[in-house]
């Protein structure tokens, strides 16, 4: 069975990513006075009442917490830019040009600078029909995985898009890497493949069903009944075909893939 | 730091500015994000982890401030101390997964610390103990390897091994030519522009990776 290995480990959650969105950098317009902040990640300040600093989201949501601050939206949410690139996305196949953490910052400040945004339903009800479209490309895009893309290369996604697709186009891609070299890339992994080694002559198709493999028994069977009907020697193998017809059988054809 | 690529001014500004404005959380969290995202165990960076212990030393010590200051001195530490953390954990469990091939292979072990040696060889020690009490010695002599499935194999194949062709999401930080890749795979991927996000076999993009010209998203 195809898979990344250790894919818990790779995985990263949305929390993570919000975490590292959570370091760019926003505006916002103090209404006290403080010094220079010395933290291990920079330095930031000192703090003017009224004047506009560019600070890190999460230092702007601790200080709007506190009252302390007012958030300024940044340039790219605004309504005028929020309906071009809406109309954009709309048009054309690529992806426009948005901040790689625009999910992340625009649902932060959302859920906490509500009141620092101007028309703040209009600019939320916008992202998301571009989060929707976005996705609706990239869920397009994955339809055109082949065997011969091994470098694939996507202008513009941002990272919770990525995210989400992350454990999926990996082993996608990964099980058409191994389909490809199968004959020259031994299968070292033991823990991984735990199917015995006559897996490898089936066809390949059947890897990517559950289908259950049925023998055509009733043949051989049938030749069976049929001499043994002509001896008149068991008639209980008679009564086991019978059965056999009557129940297996419709059961095994239910079941097999269409 | 190296401008390599030679591609005139532009370049070099680039990387000085970077060079100059790259704080240690932003190293560690490249580094975080590389390993997350990585199938096998990368080089530790030993020097981050004793400039940011000296850090957060100073960081605790600061008093005197108001609750607000310190609430977010705090805060700052916390987030360098959950990518510090988050960093090691991912670390141990990467070496608790792959501890025979780790032991085994030169390379790898060379990547871990020395305290991350002392526990891969104690975990090594403990793991194979554990199998020898449970399983090992029940079986027939020719089969109680931990490490070979029988006497009859050739090499070590019940150690699992990181799988290197696993695929992986990455960005190029600088234009990257064709020299810069394994020659082996130089027909498979011959350049990568920077800032584009590219689904690559991690086989393909491990030397420039930790030549620190790429990084795993």
């Amino acid at each position: 069975m195809a898979g990344q290995s250790g894919s818990q480990l790779s995985l990263f959650t949305p929390d993570e990513v919000e975490f590292v969105a959570e370091d760019e950098l926003v505006e916002i317009v103090p209404n006290l006075r403080m010094d220079s902040l010395n933290f291990i990640c920079g330095d930031y300040g000192p703090f003017y009442p009224q004047i506009a600093i560019q600070v890190p989201l999460w230092l702007a949501l601790a200080l709007k917490k506190r009252g302390k601050c007012t958030i300024r939206p940044p340039q790219w949410m605004s309504i005028e830019n929020l309906t071009q690139v809406l109309e954009g996305e709309r048009e054309s196949h690529a992806f426009q040009t948005l901040p790689f953490h625009y999910v992340e910052i625009s649902r932060l400040l959302f859920d906490r600078a509500r009141d620092d945004i101007p028309d703040v339903y209009m600019v939320r009800s916008l992202v998301e029909d571009i989060r929707d479209v976005r996705f609706h490309k990239v869920e397009t895009n994955l339809e055109n995985f082949t065997n011969s893309s091994l470098v694939l290369q996507w202008k513009n996604m941002a990272a919770m898009e990525v995210n989400i697709i992350r454990a999926f186009s990996g082993r996608a891609l990964q099980a058409f890497y191994r389909h490809e070299n199968e004959q020259a890339v031994p299968d070292l992994d033991r823990t991984q493949d735990r199917q015995p080694q006559n897996l490898n002559d089936r066809p390949r198709v059947c890897r990517s069903f559950c289908c259950i493999p049925i023998f055509p028994l009733h043949h051989w069977i049938d030749k069976i009944v049929f001499i043994s009907c002509l001896l008149d020697y068991c008639p209980t193998i008679v009564f086991l075909w019978r059965a056999y017809c009557l129940f297996v059988v419709p059961l095994q054809r239910n079941l097999r893939p269409r | 730091m190296d401008s390599g690529t030679g591609e005139g001014s532009t370049s070099f500004t680039d990387d000085y500015e970077t060079f100059i404005s790259t704080t240690d959380v932003d190293l560690l969290k490249r580094a975080w994000r590389n390993e997350k995202a990585a199938p096998e165990i990368l080089q530790y960076e030993a020097a981050l982890r004793s400039s940011l212990q000296e850090q957060n030393v100073e960081a605790s010590e600061a008093d005197g401030e108001d609750p607000l200051t310190m609430s977010l001195y705090q805060m700052d530490l916390d987030r360098t101390q959950f990518l510090l953390r988050s960093y090691l954990r991912v670390r141990l469990q990467k070496i608790e997964k792959y501890i025979f091939h780790i032991l085994k292979t030169d390379e790898s072990l060379n990547r871990l610390s020395d305290e991350e040696q002392t526990f891969a060889a104690s975990c090594g020690d403990d793991l194979r103990a554990h199998l020898k009490e449970t399983v090992l010695s029940k079986l027939p002599t020719d089969y109680n390897s931990e490490l070979k499935q029988s006497a009859a194999s050739e090499e070590d194949d019940m150690v699992p091994a990181p799988r290197l062709d696993s695929f992986v999401i990455c960005k190029a930080r600088q234009y990257i030519s064709g020299l810069d890749f394994e020659p082996e795979y130089s027909h498979e991927i011959t350049e990568m522009e920077r800032d584009l996000l590219t689904f690559v076999c991690y086989k393909f993009i491990k030397k420039p990776l930790e030549n620190g010209k790429i990084d795993l998203v």
